[in-house]
């Protein structure tokens, strides 16, 4: 019996402008709205739409399917301003799905915080769970980190937090020998179940799809179907971990990755023993078969697996620095639209367009740079951050005087 | 292989660009095994000077080099040929009376050379920029070889697209058309080939321009002084775009007072920098250090903590490779072929002065940039060779010959 688990991730970044030096202290305002308007439009219309009108027919067409989401709280916002009609489908197809589609939680500003501060983590969390329930009416009870970002520390603090279950990147270096369709338990902890993505099956979907120079190119549903059938007998879960963008994005409607996925479930289901699972009835259903100790931090990024895409070279790693050294003061200074400029610098993929490896070869990363080079990303990036920096000085100064006011007053 | 080229000077005698281009290619070339005769224009031969380039050229194997008398000079434009016979009136009885003129007379030279040099036989002709393109030409007319003529730059670079000399617009244009291969040294110049001469893109292909590791003079410099350093170095003329050059420099010292800023070269356009420097109330922070040879150059790029290309137009750019080469991050115009090389560096439109003045303080500012910007350009930089050049221009007489034969 295997249970085929779909996760998709859906997140958008706020991208910054061109903020030069000389708006230092002058001007605010950080975000390119344009630009974000403009990405968001297009993502929408090319993929989060026609995506969801997929899986609602599949939940119509199949009661068997399953689908589980985690959403950022700055794509919700993006949504929210910019295109009400995607937010409204999301919406409807938890609605629809009755139970079948669970929404998973995740850092609010798709952040790296668990790396950096544990406080700040916990909060962003809280503020997502507490979107998610506010927008769907929904607890999330299974945790995802940023770009699946893991660890066994990572795994006791979700489990501190109340979640059943977290994913992570099925990676050779954790995995070694075992296989990733089975359910983990983390090193360390009591009850909460570790589910690994199959990297092979999700980035066969993922990114090889459209490759012609890929020996499996045309993938048909019938011919993935028959890969996930080889799992039965020497697994219980399948779980396919990707972007939600996978369709009708990073791979284009012409490419027939919707058709697909259309067909996907019926030939899934062709095999007696498949089924469907979300994250929370994998966890309800299978036990354990293993502790699996993960003392580094993993990702599902790069063929490294680990946070050298965000932490790699110096200028990431002094952003993340000095962003993360201020928080203590940021929190202090009660100006709340501060606090909440500080926090959107956190996004991760700030940093991710900071990236010099690969830079020259123009691959992946360079395709979704929107910044000509990772030095103009950086430059950008501690301009803002020297006005957040002014700011938070102005704030404090302003509460010190205050103080001394009512001090002298009282 | 034996190739009949019309080319330049090297450097030390001719410091631009295309000097350092055709001693690059022709060392290139050698080293992969083809032999080239290389005529000079030379306009001193007889002196001193000369004996300067055989010095250079005999360390190359297979090149020999054949000087002809002439008065023109790379980058020289009608006028500046004007003055310079002017200036050297009666003494000079054999150069044409304008620079179109001596451009003819060049290649009637080139016509005789090409038919003595039938005999020890060549098989390509090959000609870097407008004034030897007539050369070729007849050339190719006496000997019936193919032509390749590479374009370095075109007039519409070299003007920064203002008052573009017909004439030499003319002659760029009969030379491309008329050669069998056209080779461009980057993409951006390929483009401005196809769009200003109506050349077809299949007929063009592109060689960067390169730099060699080894040939990297090994220099020191002593830095002293806690203020930074942004550095200019070419001709101070429109193309190579000091005006806003000095006008990001007004700009960048707002947010960093302590630093100063270096223009290297002469050009027709220096006194109205001097002068706009003195109106932008900047002149006690730039300092013109005149034109500079060899070994000064790189000590020029080594003390400084940041080099600025600023070109209006420029169809490659040898000097952001230079300084990258020398430890000294580049930030470079987009209007430029380097950047296809060199994607190491930062970038900028040469008109946007807000841009520009705050990449100059981010580099300045931010240590972490600046020392990843100097760790990858190095890196990468050091991957070019002018052997790699070489053998893209021998895919080209391959091509061609394939066909002639």
């Amino acid at each position: 019996m295997v249970d085929i688990c779909f996760y998709f991730q859906v997140h958008q970044p706020l991208r910054l402008r061109p903020y030069t030096v000389f708006e230092l202290g002058k001007n605010s305002s950080y975000f390119d709205e344009q630009k974000n308007r403009e990405i968001l439009d297009r993502v929408a219309t090319k993929c989060y739409l026609p995506a969801n009108a997929v899986m609602l027919e599949l939940l119509d067409k199949h009661p068997e399917f399953r689908a589980s989401y985690s959403i950022s709280g700055i794509a919700l916002e993006q949504f929210a301003n910019y295109k009400p009609s995607v937010l409204d489908s999301f919406r409807e197809l938890v609605r629809a799905g009755k139970g079948r589609v669970e929404l998973l939680d995740e850092t609010y500003h798709h952040s790296l915080s668990f790396i950096y501060s544990k406080p700040e983590f916990m909060e962003q969390v809280r503020l997502h769970s507490r979107l998610i329930g506010k927008l769907f009416g929904k607890t999330p009870k299974v945790f995802r980190n940023t770009e699946l970002i893991y660890s066994n520390d990572l795994a006791r603090t979700a489990e501190q937090l109340g979640y059943e279950g977290i994913l992570a990147e099925g990676a050779d270096k954790i995995l070694g020998w075992r296989s990733p369709n089975f359910i983990y338990k983390p090193a360390g902890t009591k009850k909460i179940s570790l589910l690994l993505k199959n990297y092979r099956l999700s980035d066969d979907i993922a990114f090889r799809f459209s490759e012609r120079s890929w020996k499996e190119w045309p993938l048909t549903a019938e011919k993935f179907a028959g890969w996930v059938n080889q799992v039965n007998g020497n697994g219980n879960t399948v779980n396919l971990f990707m972007d939600y963008e996978t369709f009708g994005e990073h791979q284009w409607p012409e490419t027939g990755i919707f058709n697909f996925m259309k067909k996907l479930p019926e030939e899934l289901l062709k095999h007696p023993d498949n089924s469907f699972a979300t994250p929370s009835e994998l966890i309800r259903k299978h036990k354990a078969t293993a502790e699996l100790d993960v003392p580094q931090m993993v990702s599902w990024a790069d063929v490294e697996r680990d946070l050298s895409a965000w932490t790699g070279n110096s200028m990431q790693q002094s952003a993340l620095q000095q962003i993360y050294r201020i928080e203590s003061e940021i929190k202090r200074c009660g100006d709340e639209k501060l606090l909440e400029d500080w926090r959107r610098m956190q996004i991760s993929d700030h940093y991710y367009y900071m990236c010099t490896k690969w830079f020259a070869d123009g691959d992946v990363h360079k395709y979704f740079n929107p910044y000509e080079s990772p030095y103009d990303g950086f430059i950008a990036f501690m301009n803002i951050l020297a006005d957040i920096n002014e700011r938070l000085k102005k704030a404090n100064e302003g509460r010190e005087l205050n103080e001394a006011l009512r001090a002298a007053i009282g | 292989m034996r190739v009949l080229m019309f080319g330049w000077e090297f450097p030390p005698l001719n410091t631009g660009g295309l000097g350092t281009a055709c001693y690059g290619l022709t060392k290139g070339l050698s080293k992969n095994g083809v032999s080239i005769v290389l005529v000079l224009p030379q306009a001193s031969a007889g002196t001193e000077k000369i004996s300067s380039v055989k010095i250079r050229a005999v360390n190359i194997a297979n090149v020999r080099i054949k000087p002809v008398k002439s008065a023109m000079s790379a980058y020289m434009s009608p006028t500046e040929y004007e003055r310079y016979m002017l200036k050297n009136k009666g003494r000079k009885p054999i150069y044409g009376q304008n620079l179109f003129e001596e451009v003819e007379r060049f290649a009637r030279q080139a016509a005789i050379i090409a038919r003595e040099e039938l005999a020890e036989g060549f098989d390509i002709i090959h000609a870097h920029d407008w004034m030897t393109y007539k050369a070729g030409l007849a050339a190719k007319r006496v000997s019936g070889k193919p032509l390749v003529v590479h374009v370095h730059a075109t007039e519409f670079d070299r003007t920064g697209g203002l008052g573009a000399n017909e004439h030499v617009y003319m002659i760029e244009k009969e030379g491309m058309e008329r050669a069998d291969a056209v080779i461009a040294v980057s993409n951006y110049t390929k483009q401005k080939i196809m769009e200003h001469y109506g050349i077809p893109s299949g007929k063009i292909s592109v060689v960067h321009n390169a730099i060699d590791k080894d040939e990297m003079p090994d220099v020191r410099v002593e830095k002293n002084s806690s203020e930074k350093t942004v550095l200019f170095l070419g001709r101070i003329t429109l193309q190579k775009g000091p005006d806003y050059f000095v006008m990001a420099a007004k700009r960048a010292l707002e947010a960093e007072p302590d630093t100063r800023f270096i223009i290297a070269g002469s050009g027709d356009m220096e006194p109205r920098i001097i002068e706009k420097t003195a109106e932008l109330g900047i002149a006690n922070k730039v300092l013109f250090a005149g034109f500079l040879h060899d070994e000064d150059v790189h000590k020029a790029y080594r003390m400084a903590d940041l080099y600025v290309m600023p070109s209006v137009s420029e169809p490659f750019g040898i000097t952001p490779l230079e300084a990258v080469m020398n430890r000294t991050p580049a930030i470079v115009s987009r209007q430029s072929g380097v950047k296809e090389v060199l994607s190491h560096c930062l970038q900028v439109d040469f008109w946007d002065i807000d841009q520009m003045a705050n990449k100059i303080v981010a580099a300045l500012r931010y240590k972490e940039l600046h020392s990843e910007l100097r760790r990858n350009g190095y890196d990468e930089a050091s991957k070019l060779s002018w052997s790699g050049s070489a053998q893209k221009c021998i895919g080209v007489y391959n091509l061609l010959l394939g066909k002639a034969g």
